[in-house]
């Protein structure tokens, strides 16, 4: 797949002498959803506004679409569709005229079957004649959105699309995101959810203290650095475990009832088997047991902990 | 050129005046006319003529140009302040558009709605007292020179200003005083010869001797001082702005 978006050796310091990005490499495949992940100030908005033209970079070089966005600007911003992390609107204006606004902003000629097709798709058609102002929080961050895909984009920056818009409503634009996926947008989104990028990302990048800290394919991600915990429920309550079991670093639960063992799909040995082997030797017997693989968040919270 | 984004910003910013029309076009004529009201009936009618023109008539040009310099600063400063302050300004700073074509559409927009206003005060001074234009183009031109280059004054103060009391405050300490002392309402020869020459270091001066020129003849200081002196000051005005948008000056970080 080739890249939509190359970001080289760019830094970014503001006046006050804060480094916020430093020396960051990143490539945007075409037509795939990359989640930026990162804590608060990492430099997420920061690397998503010099790409879209809103901030100046001190060093390096971005391509959008092969065009420089320093200076092929217009061709480089035309590709970009933006949804910032704050909800910035125009207060009297309707529904209809700011997304027909942002269109024209964008040089594209009048088109009143997309604006139509965009409200739809994302449940704004019978809001189309309100002023903004009397619209809800999710109603106009969907109306951000609406704007960013009124002259149909080839790329999506949805910068914290989901923040502060309730469960049903998230899932709802989740589907907009898969739906804009499937007719070719390459959808870049940054969350404080790991559950979002862990339900929508094809790929996944890590931003930490302004340096990526790592690229990788989700599920590559996941299964690379992703534990597992193996948990047994026993037969009978254990008071304390035996010193053949302590090198394992087994943890007792629920008053003894359950036995949590973390292991690491990628090693050599898993121990399990040696594990059941020492448990029935020391005669601890179980009713069941189950796995579960670690979540996103678990790796990436130790991500940053360890970068 | 992107000509679809500079219309874009024109007609958003003329449906701002359109809903907002008490403010923007009433407000100023009905303030005009009390003007014409207390200067021109009142007052007026003590004071002989000035230049050979009667005191109602010779405040009109005078008037107009307060209303137009006044009107064009807030409405320019006030279109480009407004996205800052709400945060919309990333559309247009992420959009294709040069910085040329945002300056053509905001500053557009605020000259349009001047010149509207000053014709429509025209045409509400000819309601008060007869008039009689000597030189129609140049009247026109004065009108839409000093528009466009106190909208882009406007433009520059919107870009300054990151409260709303700094966006009052070059209008309210700077520009109202200086257009009252710039002889609006008096010929400049009428003060004493130290007054006068501390008058002529006010620029509103040229704009309204100029503009008065166009209706009757008369002129404080020659016509082509005041031509050049308006040109001046839109040529410094474009090169502030030149210098926002190449270091992005409260605008980009």
């Amino acid at each position: 797949m080739s890249s939509i978006i190359s970001v080289a050796n760019l830094s970014k310091t503001y006046g006050s002498g804060f480094k916020a990005l430093k020396n960051v490499n990143l490539d945007i495949k075409r037509g795939e959803i990359f989640a930026l992940l990162g804590p608060n100030g990492a430099g997420k908005t920061t690397l998503i506004s010099i790409i879209c033209g809103i901030a100046n970079p001190s060093e390096g070089k971005v391509l959008v679409g092969g065009e420089n966005i320093q200076t092929s600007y217009r061709k480089a911003r035309s590709l970009i569709g933006l949804v910032p992390q704050e909800l910035h609107t125009d207060a009297f204006e309707s529904v209809w005229a700011t997304v027909s606004f942002s269109r024209g902003l964008f040089g594209k000629p009048k088109n009143p079957a997309h604006i139509e097709k965009v409200l739809k798709d994302l449940s704004l058609w019978d809001k189309k004649d309100n002023k903004i102002i009397t619209l809800s929080g999710g109603m106009k961050r969907r109306v951000m959105i609406a704007k960013a895909l009124s002259h149909e984009p080839q790329i999506l920056f949805l910068d914290e699309p989901t923040a502060g818009v309730d469960v049903e409503l998230r899932k709802g634009m989740w589907e907009v995101v898969r739906g804009l996926q499937q007719s070719g947008v390459t959808i870049i989104l940054t969350t404080h959810y790991i559950e979002e990028a862990e339900e929508m990302a094809d790929r996944i990048g890590v931003i930490n203290k302004g340096e990526i800290v790592l690229v990788e394919d989700k599920t590559t991600l996941m299964q690379k650095l992703g534990k597992k915990r193996l948990t047994l429920h026993l037969q009978g309550k254990v008071a304390s475990l035996p010193e053949s079991l302590r090198h394992y670093e087994l943890e007792l639960c629920d008053n003894g009832a359950t036995l949590v063992y973390d292991y690491d799909t990628q090693g050599e040995r898993t121990g399990i088997t040696s594990l059941l082997g020492d448990l029935r030797a020391a005669g601890i017997r179980f009713n069941d047991l189950d796995t579960t693989q670690s979540s996103l968040e678990d790796i990436f919270v130790d991500l940053v902990r360890t970068s | 050129m992107n000509h679809r984004a500079i219309r874009a910003i024109y007609l958003f910013e003329m449906a701002r005046t359109w809903r907002t029309l008490l403010q923007s076009i009433v407000s100023p004529v009905v303030s005009t006319s009390l003007y014409f009201v207390v200067f021109g009936a009142a007052i007026g009618s003590r004071i002989s003529q000035v230049e050979g023109v009667s005191y109602g008539t010779f405040i009109v040009p005078g008037l107009i140009m307060l209303s137009v310099l006044t009107q064009s600063i807030a409405n320019a400063s006030f279109g480009i302040y407004f996205p800052k302050f709400t945060g919309t300004i990333y559309e247009i700073l992420s959009a294709p558009i040069s910085y040329f074509e945002i300056v053509l559409g905001y500053v557009g927009a605020a000259a349009t709605k001047s010149i509207i206003l000053g014709l429509i005060i025209l045409a509400t001074a000819g309601l008060f007292v007869p008039l009689h234009i000597q030189h129609p183009v140049w009247m026109l031109a004065f009108l839409v020179l000093t528009a466009v280059t106190f909208s882009l004054f406007g433009f520059i103060i919107g870009i300054w200003a990151d409260g709303f009391e700094k966006l009052q405050m070059i209008p309210m300490l700077v520009v109202t005083p200086l257009t009252f002392l710039g002889g609006s309402f008096y010929s400049i020869d009428m003060l004493p010869p130290t007054w006068r020459t501390v008058a002529l270091l006010n620029p509103v001066v040229y704009l309204i001797s100029g503009f008065r020129w166009s209706f009757y003849e008369i002129a404080d200081v020659s016509i082509s001082v005041s031509i050049g002196m308006t040109l001046a000051f839109l040529v410094i005005c474009l090169a502030v702005i030149w210098w926002i948008f190449r270091t992005g000056y409260r605008l980009k970080n």
